[in-house]
């Protein structure tokens, strides 16, 4: 089992909260692990990216190689096309449609949307609206995860455990409110 | 034994504290940050009540780490590549002094450049001082090296270095911890003079550190992590690196028994191990995270011998970091290269927060300065360097810790009028304040603007030395009282702000501008753990 995937988004918007999930999920399943963080100056507000591989077997390079990433994360759209050289021709991408806007030359949404259809495995959510329906208004990064699960190779339970035991010093509301949106988000995908 | 799952600086601290740490020193710098941070939330760490409290700046944390290892004590000092040269002078003296506890000194440097100025390669000091230094290729192995390295300190009486990269800084694994060592118990250096290096007890001290350099290079705690494995076929060896290890094994695979290679992790490194790899192939690949160090060391000046590959002949690109793609080029093998970015993705560089205090002041400061043109700003190392982008367009140095006050002197000095610094807080105390003592003593027309955040900002919000005490450091240092000026930097005191600075700016002396207000992501934090109760 072999599961290479880029995280990406904006500085601030809670990809590492999607990396601990799978990690924890991938420790309890035993699994060999490295996750690549960005840390320092792009954090503020600048494009960040995560990569996160998990493997039965010892994984030696922190880093993904070009056209090999099985799957991309993101909690912004335009973000989600930065790291196609790394997407395998079977890879899927998976977006939240809903772009963060904190440039002057921000593309138009319509443009960006246009490009991610153009790869051929991609799945777009508006994550922010199931979030909110979902009665967690802030867990749209956990959402995507959802969205998400059915192409890492793990199970969903193992996805819902790490979230109880990322978020239980939080309280139970919390727990509740993310486990609501991973399975929104899942649910999504699956139609 | 427990596994946890580590950043590699997490298992470099987590080593530490097994390893019977008494003291962390250190100031924040990508990528380094995070090993103090760790030892700070350990409870572990806590219990004994292990030094971890930050220092002014990578010079006072190497000299007090030094302190820590006078008194028998294990030691660590940890920070940013730059940050080694702040430490630098402390650093190659306490080669020449020796150490009593164990010291080990952690530079991480960040090849790339993803958040520093230079992406200079710390092995250089290690050579340059004289002592061993690890190169970790795993979190595993950065873990297991800790220990080493203090063993190795404590027997050849020398701080060992200790040098990672931003990758394996900021990359997590799961570590497999080992037994707990307890803290060492309080001993002065036996030696009254060890620590005195007065010329005639360094020439003696001088010797006795070149004659054990040459037996570190059989010692066994560092050549075990230098392995030479050999190879079905005798065309192409290859050397590597540290992290570049993996690279490498990423590519070939783990069971891979085609390539002679040698895996370098300690240095220094005897001669008869590259002897050996040379003498069984007809070409050798090197492959360095950073500079080509063994590269150079093995072309010599003269470039007669083996035929050679690496970063010098451009088979690996000559800066930045490596990654598994550039190897697989290098070795010849095809790189899958994904479809391109489309046109449509734009650059999103690093910008101010929401509601920062530096955009408002930089505001200000454009508006007073306008009248005089451009070119008279200097600044610094901090998120207010951020200005030097559109839409600020403010700042014209960033060049080390504290030189914007130094550059305005010198600029000052040519005629330059008026002459401005912008500096942080946390970086004036680093290095800052020396600066502006020059300034005083001679008098420099200069105007220095302390974008005062209170805390650490661009590292995420460490304690800063200068948190209400800017005030009264400046009247210290001498700059005259009705020239401190403190002032808030909100859009509805803009007008106000445009005028003192106006002001300030025509007096042909020393004065200083305190833009003060709170860090609006530590203020944020603040609040919510107020809240929570946290």
């Amino acid at each position: 089992m072999k599961s290479d995937i880029i995280l990406s988004g904006v500085g601030g918007q809670g990809i590492l909260t999607i990396a601990a999930t799978i990690g924890l999920a991938a420790v309890a399943n035993n699994l060999f692990l490295k996750q690549a963080e960005v840390h320092g100056m792009s954090q503020r507000g600048g494009d960040v990216q995560s990569h996160l591989r998990l493997s039965d077997k010892p994984v030696s390079s922190d880093l993904i190689p070009y056209g090999k990433a099985d799957l991309i994360i993101s909690v912004e759209p335009m973000e989600s096309l930065r790291y196609l050289p790394w997407l395998s021709k079977n890879g899927w991408l998976v977006t939240n449609s809903n772009p963060f806007i904190n440039i002057p030359d921000y593309p138009s949404i319509d443009d960006i949307l246009n490009e991610i259809k153009k790869v051929k495995n991609h799945i777009i959510i508006d994550a922010d609206t199931i979030a909110k329906e979902a009665g967690a208004a802030r867990a749209g990064n956990i959402v995507i995860l959802g969205a998400a699960s059915g192409f890492i190779d793990m199970s969903f339970e193992s996805l819902e455990n790490s979230i109880r035991q990322l978020f239980k010093r939080k309280g139970e509301e919390v727990v509740e409110s993310n486990l609501k949106a991973l399975r929104a988000g899942s649910e999504f995908s699956g139609k | 034994m427990k596994k946890l799952l580590l950043l590699g600086d997490e298992a470099i601290a987590q080593a530490a504290l097994d390893a019977g740490l008494s003291g962390m020193y250190a100031y924040p710098g990508t990528p380094s940050t995070e090993i103090m941070e760790y030892i700070q939330s350990s409870e572990d760490a806590s219990f004994r009540n292990v030094h971890r409290s930050w220092s002014a700046n990578e010079k006072t944390a190497m000299e007090a780490a030094l302190g820590m290892s006078y008194a028998g004590k294990r030691a660590m000092v940890a920070m940013k590549h730059v940050g080694l040269n702040v430490a630098a002078d402390g650093f190659i003296n306490s080669a020449m002094t020796g150490v009593n506890g164990g010291l080990v000194v952690v530079s991480a440097d960040d090849p790339s450049m993803h958040s520093s100025q230079n992406e200079q390669d710390s092995r250089f000091y290690g050579k340059f001082a004289l002592v061993p230094c690890f190169e970790p290729s795993s979190q595993q192995e950065a873990y297991d090296m800790i220990f080493d390295a203090f063993d190795t300190s404590e027997k050849y009486k020398l701080p060992v270095l200790l040098r990672i990269t931003t990758r394996l800084a900021h990359s997590r694994a799961s570590v497999l911890l080992k037994e707990i060592i307890p803290e060492k118990k309080l001993c002065m250096p036996p030696d009254p003079l060890q620590f005195v290096l007065l010329p005639a007890i360094a020439r003696k001290k001088y010797k006795g550190l070149l004659s054990s350099y040459e037996a570190l290079k059989y010692e066994i705690r560092i050549s075990k992590y230098n392995s030479f494995k050999d190879g079905s076929k005798r065309g192409l060896g290859i050397i590597a690196c540290g992290i570049a290890y993996n690279y490498l094994i990423e590519n070939i695979g783990e069971g891979n028994n085609e390539y002679p290679i040698l895996k370098i992790a300690g240095y220094p490194f005897p001669k008869d191990l590259i002897a050996d790899l040379t003498s069984r192939c007809e070409e050798v690949l090197i492959l360095e995270e950073g500079a080509p160090m063994i590269e150079e060391a093995l072309r010599g000046i003269l470039d007669e011998g083996i035929k050679i590959y690496g970063r010098l002949d451009g088979t690996v690109p000559r800066d930045g970091e490596l990654n598994p793609s550039i190897v697989a080029r290098a070795l010849g093998l095809p790189v899958s290269y994904g479809e391109d970015v489309p046109s449509v993705v734009r650059m999103r560089p690093p910008s101010f927060c929401k509601g920062c205090g530096h955009a408002d002041m930089y505001n200000s400061l454009n508006e007073a300065i306008k009248p005089y043109g451009p070119g008279r700003v200097f600044s610094d190392i901090g998120c207010y360097t951020l200005a030097a982008l559109p839409p600020y367009n403010a700042i014209y140095s960033c060049v080390d810790m504290g030189a914007s006050v130094t550059m305005a002197i010198g600029a000052a000095d040519a005629g330059i009028f008026p002459s401005v610094a912008v500096i942080g807080d946390s970086t004036f105390t680093h290095s800052g304040m020396t600066g502006l003592l020059d300034a005083v003593v001679k008098n420099s027309a200069v105007t220095v603007i302390i974008s005062d955040n209170s805390t650490t900002g661009m590292t995420g919000g460490q304690q800063s030395h200068a948190t209400g005490r800017l005030e009264q450091i400046c009247e210290g240092i001498g700059v005259a009282h009705d020239h401190i000026r403190v002032l808030i930097p909100l859009r509805k005191n803009h007008e106000e702000n445009v005028r003192i600075m106006k002001e300030e700016f025509e007096y042909k002396g020393v004065s200083v501008i305190i833009a003060s207000r709170e860090c609006i992501q530590t203020a944020t934090k603040r609040k919510r753990s107020e809240t929570s109760g946290d």
